[in-house]
């Protein structure tokens, strides 16, 4: 067993039954945990003696509408700098309340990713120091990166998949 | 006319520890200032010439990149990554054909990887020579500025034999280069790499130990290694702070593990710092560039990927096979899995990374963009707290924040 593989069963063994599915695509262990207690699931890794998941390398979220209940997903990336391990979190959250805990205890590089994500998508992110638009203007009332905002005029259609066979 | 209210309700008033009348004005530093080096606004509170908070505000040329990504067949995406850092187009562009390449599951030739990084190298040369003669501009020193804007354009030439552009590159496919190395190009490299070092030298004795430089940018806007990694920073400036973290040693891609190269690093993360680590990593990348030269491997600069790597256009016309092709990788029906990836890269300023979530479509179903400059450059407050205005100034331009990866 190599060391990645190593730090990939300890890191499941800490987070144990929080660990809801888990698989590793492109050899990214990928693990969907509750959005309840986020805040303690990645702090239970940051402080693991071994796994060290002190580095935050990214936080996004992702719209899948035809996921009743588990619309948008929030991405967490971790690094363990010290064992050059790499960890991919997600926890799914219903688009009518999309709320969860803010990471900025943790990490305050989430700050702005946070701002960005609520930006984009209107994730309440709770205990937020400052949860305002970042790149966007103050007074826009949608989130543009979800996905029944088209890219394009509706109206348009020469860019449609069904003329390429879909 | 009312005076701003600098007070919030309930606190201590803001007070620098050598105020001479506790006046404390609102004052604002950009968008459009020539000290900013991009489009950005700080809303600063001082006391004469101390800062005591600072309020950045950026957002000022978003263009909706991630949502542009969902609606864009995968080779059209290239063109987008070129406007993120573009002080080091190539190396966003090489970093988003690697992410599709490992998406795709294709294997390319080492010639391809090695020509991958010397273009690498010398975008990563030409975004550090800014950034470092900028900060000297900061500190009054202009002369260096111009004389290494004369480097920057000898490598924009090289970019332009490669690929016909020079800021905004485009440069490479997914599967290879558009065409090998021209004799032109050879002849331009070679005449750099005898010539730069010189040059670059007689830039580095300009400022490295001047002790006029010295007395300015040491302690200018430091920041410890602990709060560095909270804040999230790669690249040069958590280098600066202590920390040896490089992408290209961590997680090598496209041959890297083959060179031999140092991981230059500083000790108390400021202005100082980081100007010598980019100095440093500059003589790095002249001795990857020397190494990829010398070991170039024989063969193609491309690999047989006909779906995603353009026919030649005389073929095009000739064979029914080549035109289909084309016609498919032009209208962006590209065969691409489903899955999802996260492909990072050593960009001129940190860790470029790419999160592409593939339906199998030909969009990317969501593509984020892990922009180093976006993630850092929150750290700025905390770091030009309690230092005088100019120091704010010289710790933004070391921090190279870009506002074209920093709004994306």
């Amino acid at each position: 067993m190599s060391n990645q593989e190593m730090l990939a069963q300890t890191a499941l063994e800490v987070l144990g039954d929080k660990a809801l599915s888990s698989h590793s695509p492109y050899g990214l262990l990928t693990v969907e945990v509750p959005a309840e207690g986020i805040v303690e699931t990645v702090r239970s890794l940051v402080e693991h003696p071994v796994l060290r998941m002190g580095f935050l390398t990214d936080l996004c979220a992702v719209h899948y509408p035809d996921d009743p209940g588990r619309e948008i997903a929030v991405v967490y990336h971790l690094h363990s700098l010290p064992n050059n391990f790499r960890l991919r979190l997600k926890a799914f959250l219903p688009i009518a309340n999309p709320a969860i805990d803010t990471m900025t205890p943790l990490f305050s590089a989430a700050n702005w990713m946070e701002r960005e994500t609520y930006d984009f998508y209107g994730v309440q992110f709770t205990g937020h120091p400052d949860l305002r638009r970042i790149l966007n203007v103050d007074h826009m009332d949608y989130f543009p990166l979800r996905k029944e905002y088209a890219l394009e005029d509706e109206t348009r259609d020469d860019k449609d998949d069904r003329f390429f066979g879909r | 006319m009312t005076t701003p209210d600098t007070q919030k309700q309930g606190q201590a008033p803001l007070v620098a520890h050598d105020s001479i009348d506790g006046e404390i004005a609102i004052l604002n530093l950009g968008p459009t200032h020539p000290a900013t080096h991009g489009v950005f606004q700080n809303v600063l509170k001082v006391d004469g010439e101390r800062i005591l908070e600072a309020e950045p505000t950026i957002g000022y040329i978003h263009r909706a990149f991630e949502k542009l990504a969902e609606r864009r067949p995968y080779n059209q995406i290239t063109p987008i990554t070129d406007r993120l850092n573009y002080c080091s187009s190539p190396i966003n562009n090489m970093g988003w054909h690697m992410t599709v390449e490992k998406l795709a599951g294709i294997e390319l030739p080492k010639r391809v990887e090695y020509m991958r990084v010397i273009i690498m190298e010398l975008s990563r040369i030409a975004d550090h020579l800014i950034c470092n003669s900028v900060i000297g501009v900061d500190t009054g020193a202009l002369t260096g500025f111009t004389y290494m804007f004369q480097e920057r354009e000898l490598i924009y030439e090289m970019f332009e034999e490669v690929c016909g552009a020079r800021l905004t590159t485009n440069i490479g496919r997914v599967g290879g280069f558009e065409r090998d190395f021209s004799d032109a190009f050879k002849y331009k490299l070679d005449e750099f790499l005898k010539g730069f070092s010189a040059r670059f030298e007689e830039f580095d004795g300009l400022l490295t130990r001047n002790r006029i430089f010295m007395d300015r940018v040491i302690k200018a806007g430091p920041i410890s290694a602990e709060r560095a990694l909270n804040y999230g920073f790669t690249g040069p400036n958590l280098r600066a702070a202590g920390v040896d973290y490089d992408v290209r040693v961590m997680n090598p891609y496209s041959s890297y593990e083959d060179f031999e190269f140092d991981i230059p690093i500083g000790q108390d993360g400021d202005t100082f710092d980081r100007f010598v680590v980019r100095q440093q990593e500059i003589r790095e990348s002249l001795k990857i560039i020397r190494q990829a030269l010398d070991n170039m491997p024989a063969g193609k600069h491309f690999t047989d990927v006909p779906d995603f790597y353009l026919p030649p256009k005389d073929e095009v016309y000739r064979s029914m096979e080549a035109l289909i092709y084309h016609f498919k990788i032009v209208m962006g029906e590209t065969p691409i899995p489903a899955g999802e990836v996260y492909h990072a890269v050593e960009g001129g300023n940190g860790e470029l990374g790419y999160y592409l979530i593939s339906d199998g479509g030909r969009t990317p179903y969501r593509l984020h963009f892990r922009r180093p400059c976006f993630i850092y450059y929150q750290a700025y407050p905390e770091m030009i707290k309690g230092s005088m205005l100019s120091d704010a100034v010289l710790t933004m331009s070391s921090m190279n924040v870009i506002a074209g990866e920093l709004d994306a």
